[in-house]
């Protein structure tokens, strides 16, 4: 563990809620609008962190503790997140896998602390993303198995180094696929258009919105912070995948890795405004389609 | 070797002892009270087996045709007993308090009890076919008794014989087995079974007919129709220790046989990876239609021995292509998510036992709101969901990291069944891993958060100390498990050994020191990773607390969208959370739906009602029962109860019997 | 070439989860144009006239006619959906990835060398025929039946494209010719399978059989009853 690799994580506490500004004002330029600055993000934090919270009378230590658990989970989660060669300062063999468990445990303490109002509407949200997040995990592990494939099994930052331009030429058809694949669990696991819209609080996009609506203060705070670090974490598996860096030279690597973040956020932002939501009961078919977008990407590895 | 078979014989004195005093309020403590110092002396051998050398078998003489008394203890028994030492003792100071409400006798309960732990210990421990048949029959039957003890309801005596009609399928196949092991080795001793030479066609049948004999005890999909009927009759702590540790015997015994088959095919090592994978999945979804809270926890025993399967046939796998890195790592995972499984679900049926004992009812939907007067009990059940749903840093993440790891890193291109396996293992156990979160959510939430949905939930108090105490040891072990994991995997070095068939010492040389390296390292950064996790909660917990700087908080009620009289009948159900999976599933659950459509401007009062029988026993187990019930239901023409008649079969088989040895002598 | 078998196998799988019938045409019309760009591709050396006369007739028939023919009944019939399959699409996508293993089973049985013919598009062509032949099955509508035909065609044709090149002209004059006497044929039927029945399920043709009885009589109204909206 390198002091130095530190300052990947680093910066990535430090510019995440800049991502979720971007993607808003690409939004806002789509639709003709100024839009809020992109710092907006970095302004809420600050205000709600000097507020006082408003609990519900029905809701125990749970809510009270879920929060912190949310937080600590993607806070570890990004320091296993390597920049193209340089490698994350948490990395072992399958550390992959403990990344997708710490965003499951995020997950079962959001999804406990919604139970905790004993609201329908929490209680809607809560159902539908469970079901969601139970499809769109073995998605997640079929594209990683595509990689395990093509560069061997080890850690993540081990293999995401090997990704360059010969890797391109020779497959970069298996690249194009798992980021697609990648790229809608992206736009599932953190809300955005197609599957849930960000903005609304109506029942018919109650997904992972309508359970944040009993927080407050610090804890709403908290658990904004931790939504766009999970944006960050999975834009970083995206351009991990896709942005051949083992080929530039080494001074190059950073600049283009947070340049790679941009791109895929206004891609995100593009891709909000270009499309509708869809039907709920559609969802599960998109999910499922991302995976076999991974399985097709290993039937290509192996028949060669 | 001795002092385990004392450690098994302490119990069952002290349980027959309690017999003449049986309607006594002592009897329970007395028999319990057996089971600690039973168990404790039974420690220290298996301690020492699993530190270091194994010690020499036990062998006494036996007038048994073909049977001895033999017990060995090596590294696969050893491991095995560490469930039941662990749980069997708590249980049964549970059991004490659990069930001191009830009105029956209690000694034959603690009696039988008493009898289950031991057969249980022994069977790990036996090493000859007829010995370790009749400690199964013995098992079987006390569980039995214990399972009918609340008699006076229907449903507990169905329960009853749907239990004892599968354990003995089983038993038969497994009869079946021995009979032609031995016949192969002429002996029925384990140490000789192994040295025979078998046939692969001779070793694929006995391989099936092991895997429906122990499949039926552990539950494998579609002979698991036993378990959601026996395990929610029984009383919470004999749930608990069934669920925890008798299944596993399924697991124990499979993995016994298939170290004196011999070498594997891979037509084994799939057979058991379809068969896990199909209760994985299949066991959660049925989960996740119930609604009545024990039936849950059964049917994700049933779940938790299918990722068991996935575990061995990949090791099974492994061991048939040549892959020592494979092997090891499979049966590792599958051996310590027995351990795992046996600490988190006897905690999570303790836990309802809880429930169950302060409110009254099963049934999940009438319930809510525990977590304000049930502390104790909430914040240990929701550890066991954590662990029983995988997540770090407690123990199951471990177990199923290492049989994930099992499989991605036996991933070869050229070989295209390495992918195959690779494909299943992690997209099932990824699958498998969602639903069994989404299902602890429903349970949990449903349960303990919210407002109270009936009055069976807002009268809840908290448990006496005796039942709290082994539900935080066991929680604690889920804890530690997870934060010791390499400790513990060293631990399951030696029953690895014994299922790879190599010497304890090799496992320290090339080609396992490798993998063992690797994993070791990989294990110390989940960890470490775990560590950091509970430590950075703890800063942020404290941080959150001084955040606020003076201002008030404020209590209000939940947002209600404006509607004026929320009640907590309007929170979300059990069964509306999870309908978005059971509806994916509908295929294979056959829910039925009973209700009416409110209709109207001002409707009235109405009912809606889901039912998800078992599928495997309405279509498969139901049909072919009646089916036999039409073929044989003319012979009870025989039974008419007249005498005369009864004398005249004896008398003619007799005749019969003395005619043809008479005719065939000369 | 792997592209394109990879987009083959998307559309494919595209189809099997879409209910919209205008999507359903405009895939059948992108994987004729990629059937057609495939003898090209894969004689990259050496192209003589007959490539490309093969590879033009392919997109214009495969790629233009049939699909505008096709779009044609639907604007004039009305449907726009396909609803309540024998098995719906969820099970659907579920069942092609088994017919995807299947297809890869079936390539690697072949024991065939990628000089010989690229695995890669064998496998997506005999899945096309796969998928072709369960939609045939499980869809109810007529024009969907007569897509899945074309789709199997088009799977027949790759298969024949990635195993041999140089096919005999006429062969593959026949073959086209016969997909477009087909599908004439079936969108004539659909037109007065319009003007004579209300419905356009294909399994109503049952009723036709003599053995159950007369026939329906010739309902008023020229559209379909459903599908409006």
């Amino acid at each position: 563990m390198n002091t130095m690799h530190w300052v990947l994580p680093l910066v990535g506490w430090v510019l995440a809620p800049l991502m979720l500004g971007i993607i808003n004002r690409v939004k806002a330029l789509f639709a003709g609008r100024r839009g809020p600055s992109v710092w907006q993000l970095y302004y809420d934090l600050f205000k709600l962190l000097q507020k006082a919270s408003v609990y519900s009378r029905s809701t125990s230590t749970v809510i009270r503790v879920g929060p912190s658990v949310v937080l600590a989970c993607m806070v570890l989660a990004t320091t296993m997140l390597p920049w193209g060669e340089w490698q994350a300062p948490v990395t072992f063999l399958g550390d992959i896998i403990l990344l997708a468990y710490l965003l499951g445990l995020a997950r079962f303490a959001t999804v406990l602390a919604a139970l905790d109002t004993g609201s329908s509407f929490e209680g809607m949200g809560a159902s539908r993303e469970v079901q969601f997040a139970a499809l769109a995990e073995p998605s997640f592990f079929l594209g990683m198995l595509v990689l395990v494939l093509h560069f061997g099994f080890s850690g993540l930052s081990e293999m995401v180094s090997e990704i360059s331009f010969e890797t391109w030429q020779t497959s970069g058809v298996l690249l194009i696929l798992v980021g697609c694949s990648w790229f809608v669990l992206l736009l599932t696991e953190n809300s955005r258009i197609p599957v849930d819209d960000p903005n609304t609080h109506l029942e018919l996009t109650m997904i992972h919105e309508v359970m944040v609506l009993d927080y407050s203060g610090p804890d709403l705070a908290f658990i904004l912070y931790a939504a766009s670090l999970k944006m960050w974490i999975f834009a970083a598996l995206v351009v991990n995948l896709v942005v051949p860096m083992h080929s530039l030279v080494p001074w190059l690597q950073a600049p283009t890795f947070l340049l790679g973040m941009v791109l895929v956020m206004v891609l995100v932002g593009v891709v909000e405004s270009i499309l509708a939501r869809l039907r709920l009961l559609q969802i599960p078919k998109v999910l499922v389609g991302s995976a076999l977008l991974s399985l097709v990407a290993l039937i290509v590895r192996l028949m060669g | 070797m001795e002092a385990f078979i004392l450690g098994c014989l302490v119990p069952i004195v002290l349980g027959v002892c309690v017999l003449p005093i049986r309607r006594s309020k002592a009897a329970p403590w007395i028999a319990a009270f057996g089971v600690w110092v039973g168990c404790g002396i039974a420690a220290v051998p298996v301690i020492s087996t699993l530190a270091g050398p194994v010690s020499p078998a036990l062998q006494i003489a036996w007038s048994m045709p073909g049977g001895s008394l033999t017990f060995g203890l090596d590294g696969l028994s050893a491991f095995f007993c560490l469930p039941i030492l662990l749980v069997a003792p708590l249980a049964a100071l549970y059991g004490c308090t659990y069930m001191a409400r009830e009105k029956k006798p209690l000694g034959s309960a603690s009696f039988f009890y008493n009898v289950l732990i031991a057969s249980m210990l022994l069977l790990l421990t036996a090493r000859n076919g007829l010995l370790f048949l009749v400690i199964w029959e013995i098992m079987a039957i006390s569980s039995f008794f214990l399972v009918v003890f609340d008699d006076e309801h229907a449903h507990v005596r169905q329960a009853g014989w749907t239990y004892l009609v599968a354990a003995h399928i089983g038993t038969g196949a497994l009869l079946v087995l021995f009979a032609l092991l031995g016949k192969q080795a002429n002996s029925l001793d384990f140490d000789l079974m192994a040295k025979a030479a078998l046939s692969p066609t001779m070793a694929t049948i006995l391989f099936v007919l092991a895997v429906i004999g122990f499949g039926t005890k552990a539950g494998f999909i579609p002979l698991h129709v036993w378990l959601p009927e026996a395990h929610p009759a029984a009383p919470s702590h004999v749930s608990a220790l069934m669920s925890g540790v008798m299944i596993k015997t399924g697991i124990y015994g499979l993995l016994r046989i298939l170290t004196l088959l011999g070498n594997p095919s891979a037509a084994w090592g799939w057979m058991l990876v379809i068969i896990g994978l199909v209760s994985g999945i299949l066991g959660v979804a049925f989960a996740l239609a119930q609604h009545d809270l024990k039936r849950l926890l059964a049917y994700h025993s049933v779940e938790n021995i299918g990722i068991i399967a996935l575990g061995i046939g990949a090791g099974l796998l492994g061991l048939a292509w040549d892959q020592p890195a494979l092997a090891m790592l499979g049966f590792g995972g599958g051996i310590l998510h027995v351990l795992n499984h046996a600490v988190f679900k006897s905690l999570l049926f303790l836990g309802a036992g809880a429930v169950v004992h302060s409110t009254g009812t099963r049934d999940i939907d009438h319930l809510g709101g525990l977590i304000k007067s049930m502390r104790w009990t909430a914040v240990t059940f929701v550890i066991a969901s954590a662990a029983i749903s995988g997540l770090p840093p407690f123990n199951g993440f471990v177990s199923e990291f290492l049989i994930y790891l099992a499989a991605l890193g036996g991933v070869r291109s050229e070989a295209p069944g390495t992918v195959i396996l690779a494909i299943a293992v992690a997209g099932g156990l990824a699958l498998i891993g969602g639903l069994a979160a989404a299902c602890f959510a429903k349970a949990f939430g449903v349960v303990f958060l919210g407002e109270p949905r009936s009055s069976h939930a807002t009268h809840a108090e908290e448990v006496g100390a005796a039942m709290r105490w082994p539900m935080v040891v066991l929680a604690a072990a889920c804890l530690g498990i997870g934060l010791l994991a390499p400790a513990v995997v060293k631990m399951v070095l030696p029953a690895v050994s014994v299922v790879c068939g190599v010497p304890v010492g090799a496992l320290k040389e090339a080609p396992y020191a490798v993998t063992t390296d690797l994993a070791m390292g990989s294990l110390t950064g989940i960890v470490y990773v775990s560590a950091s996790l509970l430590v950075l909660v703890i800063c942020l917990l404290l941080i959150r607390r001084h955040l606020p700087r003076g201002k008030e908080e404020a209590a209000t009620g939940t947002w209600d969208c404006g509607y004026a009289r929320p009640t907590a009948r309007m929170e979300y159900t059990a069964s509306s959370f999870a309908q978005p999976l059971t509806d994916l599933f509908r295929i294979f659950l056959g829910t039925r739906k009973h209700g009416t459509a409110p209709n109207g401007f001002f409707p009235q009062p109405t009912i809606f009602e889901t039912q998800t029988p078992d599928a495997a026993r309405e279509y498969l187990f139901a049909p072919l029962f009646r089916l036999i019930d039409r073929f044989l239901s003319p012979m009870r023409r025989m039974q008419h109860g007249r005498i005369h008649e009864y004398l005249l079969y004896i008398a003619l088989v007799l005749v019969l019997l003395l005619i043809w040895k008479a005719g065939g002598a000369q | 070439m792997t592209i394109i078998s990879v987009l083959l196998i998307l559309s494919c799988l595209l189809l099997l989860g879409s209910s919209r019938l205008h999507v359903a045409i405009r895939v059948v019309a992108i994987q004729g144009l990629l059937l057609g760009v495939l003898p090209i591709v894969r004689s990259m050396g050496d192209i003589h006239f007959g490539i490309w006369i093969l590879a033009l007739s392919t997109i214009i028939s495969k790629g233009i006619l049939l699909p505008w023919l096709m779009s044609t009944c639907v604007r004039l019939s009305g449907i726009r959906r396909e609803i309540e399959p024998f098995v719906g699409f969820g099970p659907s996508l579920l069942c092609g990835t088994a017919l995807l293993g299947l297809a890869v089973w079936i390539t690697d049985r072949l024991e065939l060398t990628q000089a010989q013919a690229p695995l890669v598009v064998l496998t997506s062509s005999f899945f096309a025929i796969f998928v072709g032949l369960f939609l045939m099955v499980t869809r109810r509508k007529a024009i969907t039946q007569s897509l899945a035909y074309l789709v199997m065609e088009n799977g027949v044709y790759g298969v024949g494209v990635s195993l041999s090149l140089d096919f005999p002209f006429i062969v593959e004059l026949g073959i086209l010719l016969d997909v477009f006497v087909g599908v004439f044929l079936m969108g004539n039927l659909l037109f007065h399978l319009d003007r004579e029945f209300e419905h356009l399920d294909a399994d109503k043709l049952t009723e036709l059989s003599d053995l159950s009885g007369v026939a329906q009589p010739p309902s008023a109204g020229f559209n379909a009853a459903e599908e409006k909206a």
